[in-house]
C-alpha cells in the first residue's frame, strides 16, 4: 500500500483570524431562530409543524393518515356483515398471547338464538392492553378471522382497570369488516 | 445618615441578590427556549402552574408558553435524592458547590444597576457596594470560583471529575490573564476604577462602543474605537472561558468526560453548579454591559433631559439595564450553539499565544492613541510604526512557540 500523505489545506489571513467564521455562522444560526420562529423552517411543511420549527406536537396534532392500512397496533374484535360476533371463544388467542394479555369467559349461545349453530361466542372477552405486546399473533392464530390489530395506538387510562379494554371496547375499535371468509352463512 | 445607609444597603442587597437569581432562572428558560428555536424545535413549552397537586380540579395552563419551567426545574432538583458517593472527600465535596455558587452571587455586589436615588439630598449609587476598585474586586472574587469547581474534581475521587477540575485550573489562569490586561486600556480611558463613575462618564460622553453624542463626536474617540473594539472581543471571549461557556466549557466536556468536574454530584448540590455557571453568566453580561455599552444610561444624550435621583428615573435605567443584560445573555446562548467546542491545546494556544500577546500590543496601541493630541501627528506615526514592528516580533515569536516538533507525543 503506498502512502498517501494529507496536506493540510493552508488557511488565508482571514481564515486565521476566526472572526470571520463565527460571525458567519452566528448569523446561520440566527436565520435558523428566525425562520422557525415564523414557522418556515426546512421541511416545516412536510412534517406537519406546529409553526414553530418543524416540531409537530403530539397530542394536538396527529399523523393519522400517514398510518398505512395494515398498521398493526391495539388488538380489536370484528363483526361481520349481519352485525354478528366473528368470534366463537374458541380461546386459541388466549393459549398463544405471549404475555398473557387475553381473557377470555366463553359463553353458549341459546337455541333459539339466530345463529344458534355457531354455538358459542364470549361471554367476556378481555384485553390488559398494560401487558400487551402487540405481537399479532391473535391475529394470526385465530380461525374465525375474527381478532384484527387496529391501526389505532392511543391507548392511556388513569387507571390499571381503564387499560382493560372489555368486549364492548374491542367492538366499538374493531368495527364491522367486510369480505372475509364466511363459514357460518350463505353469505360466502 | 448611618440609618439610611444601613437600610438602602439591606434593602438593596436583597432585590439586587433576587434579581439575579430570578435572572439565572431566565437564562435556563431563555437557554432551553432559544437553542430549541435555533435548532427547530419547540424547547419547554406546556409547563402549567399544577394546581391539581393541590386539590384543584385543573391544573392551571397560562398562556405563557412554558415560562414556569424553571420552577419545575427547581422543584425537580430539590426533589431529587441527593446521592453522596462513599468515595468522595465528604468535606470538599460538601463545600465545592458553594464555593461556586457564592463569588458569582458577590461579584454582583459591585455592579451599578441604576443611576443614583435621591432621598432626604443623599445620593444612594444603585450598587451594594459603590467600591472604587470596581473591576478589579470582581476579577478577584470571580477567580475563586474555580476552587469550587477544582475541589468538585478532586474531592470526587473519580478520574472524569479530576480531569474536568484540573482543565478548570488551567484554563482560568490562561484568561484570567487576558481578561485583566483586556481592560487596562478602557480603565485609561476613563481614568477611574469606579464601576458607577465608568456609567456615568459613558452616559455623557457615548457609551465605549457606540460614541454618538457628547464629547463622542471628536475624532479622537472614533480612532480609539480601534484598540476598544479589540478589548471588547478579548474581553468577551476571555468572560466566555471565565464562565465556563460553550466554546470553552472544557471543564465539563460531556464528550469527553461524562459531566466533567460535576459528573459524581446529584440533586440540589449539582443545581449549584448550574446556579453558580449562569449567575457567572449573569454578571459576565452585566459587566460588559456596564463596561462597553453605557451600563443603565439609555444613551443619545436622553439621559440629561431626565430629572436625575428621582424614583422612576432609576427604576427606568434598572429596566434598560436588565434589557441590555437580557441581550448579552442571548448572545452568550447564540454563541454557545454556534461555535464548536475548543480542543484544549487550541484552548491554551489561543489564550497564551493569541489573546495574551493581543492584550499587551492593545494597552500600548490605547497608550498612543489616548496621547495622539498631546505628542502630535508625527509622534503618533513614529509609536504607530515602532508597534508594529513589535507586534511583528512578537507574532514571530508566538509562530515559533506555537510549532510542534514532529515527532511530539501529544
Amino acid at each position: 500500500m503506498a502512502t498517501i500523505k494529507v496536506e493540510r489545506p493552508k488557511l488565508s489571513a482571514g481564515e486565521k483570524i476566526y472572526f470571520g467564521a463565527i460571525f458567519k455562522g452566528m448569523l446561520i444560526t440566527l436565520r435558523h431562530a428566525y425562520r422557525s420562529l415564523l414557522g418556515k423552517s426546512t421541511g416545516a411543511s412536510d412534517l406537519n409543524s406546529s409553526g414553530i420549527g418543524i416540531t409537530m406536537q403530539y397530542p394536538e396534532q396527529k399523523w393519522d393518515h400517514q398510518l398505512p392500512e395494515y398498521y398493526r397496533g391495539t388488538p380489536a374484535l370484528v363483526t361481520d356483515e349481519q352485525d354478528r360476533e366473528r368470534c366463537v371463544s374458541c380461546q386459541l388467542c388466549e393459549f398463544i398471547c405471549p404475555p398473557k394479555a387475553i381473557k377470555i369467559t366463553p359463553g353458549e349461545i341459546p337455541s333459539d338464538d339466530e345463529w344458534a349453530k355457531v354455538e358459542k361466542r364470549p361471554k367476556e372477552f378481555n384485553i390488559d392492553m398494560i401487558r400487551c405486546i402487540y405481537c399479532g399473533m391473535c391475529e394470526e392464530v385465530c380461525p374465525e378471522q375474527a381478532i384484527y390489530l387496529r391501526p389505532d395506538y392511543v391507548v392511556t387510562g388513569n387507571s390499571r382497570k381503564d387499560m382493560v379494554h372489555d368486549k364492548n371496547r374491542l367492538y366499538e375499535i374493531g368495527g364491522k369488516r367486510v369480505g372475509l371468509v364466511n363459514k357460518w352463512n350463505d353469505l360466502k | 445618615m448611618d440609618t439610611v445607609f444601613l437600610i438602602a444597603a439591606a434593602l438593596k442587597i436583597g432585590v439586587f441578590i433576587g434579581i439575579t437569581m430570578s435572572f439565572v432562572s431566565v437564562c435556563v428558560i431563555f437557554e432551553r427556549r432559544f437553542s430549541a428555536i435555533i435548532q427547530d424545535r419547540v424547547g419547554p413549552n406546556r409547563t402549567m402552574v399544577p394546581l391539581s397537586i393541590l386539590g384543584f380540579k385543573k391544573d392551571l395552563a397560562l398562556p405563557i408558553g412554558g415560562l414556569t419551567q424553571p420552577v419545575a426545574d427547581g422543584l425537580k432538583f430539590i426533589l431529587k435524592e441527593d446521592f453522596t458517593p462513599s468515595y468522595v472527600r465528604k468535606f470538599f465535596f460538601w463545600i465545592a458547590p458553594a464555593l461556586v455558587v457564592v463569588p458569582a452571587l458577590l461579584t454582583m455586589a459591585v455592579i451599578p444597576f441604576g443611576s443614583p436615588l435621591e432621598l432626604d439630598g443623599h445620593y444612594i449609587p444603585m450598587a451594594v457596594a459603590d467600591l472604587n476598585v470596581g473591576p478589579l474586586f470582581i476579577f478577584a472574587i470571580a477567580s475563586l470560583s474555580v476552587y469550587g469547581i477544582t475541589l468538585a474534581g478532586w474531592a470526587s475521587n473519580s478520574k472524569y471529575p479530576f480531569f474536568g477540575g484540573v482543565r478548570s485550573c488551567a484554563q482560568m489562569i490562561s484568561y484570567e490573564i487576558a481578561l485583566g490586561l483586556s481592560i487596562i486600556p478602557v480603565l485609561m480611558m476613563f481614568g477611574t476604577l469606579n464601576l458607577g463613575h465608568i456609567v456615568e462618564y459613558q452616559t455623557h460622553h457615548g457609551w465605549l462602543l457606540l460614541p454618538l453624542w457628547g464629547e463622542g463626536l471628536e475624532l479622537q474617540r472614533w480612532i480609539l474605537l480601534i484598540p476598544m473594539a479589540i478589548a471588547f472581543v478579548i474581553f468577551t471571549t476571555s468572560i466566555f472561558a471565565e464562565t465556563n461557556r460553550m466554546p470553552f466549557d472544557l471543564p465539563e466536556c460531556e464528550t469527553e468526560l461524562v459531566g466533567g468536574y460535576h459528573t459524581e454530584y446529584s440533586s440540589m448540590k449539582f443545581a449549584l453548579f448550574f446556579m453558580g455557571e449562569y449567575a457567572a453568566m449573569v454578571v459576565g453580561s452585566a459587566l460588559i454591559v456596564t463596561l462597553f455599552f453605557g451600563g443603565w444610561s439609555l444613551g443619545f444624550g436622553i439621559d440629561q433631559m431626565l430629572p436625575m435621583g428621582e424614583w422612576w428615573v432609576s427604576l427606568l435605567h434598572i429596566a434598560v439595564f436588565l434589557a441590555k443584560v437580557t441581550f448579552f445573555i442571548l448572545f452568550f446562548i447564540l454563541v454557545r450553539w454556534t461555535v464548536p467546542r475548543f480542543r484544549y491545546d487550541q484552548l491554551m494556544n489561543l489564550g497564551w499565544i493569541v489573546f495574551f500577546e493581543a492584550a499587551l500590543i492593545n494597552v500600548f496601541l490605547a497608550a498612543l492613541v489616548i496621547a495622539r493630541p498631546s505628542i502630535g501627528t508625527g509622534g503618533f506615526l513614529g509609536g504607530l510604526a515602532i508597534l508594529f514592528v513589535v507586534t511583528i516580533l512578537l507574532i514571530k515569536i508566538a509562530k515559533s512557540a506555537a510549532h510542534r516538533p514532529s515527532h511530539s507525543t501529544i
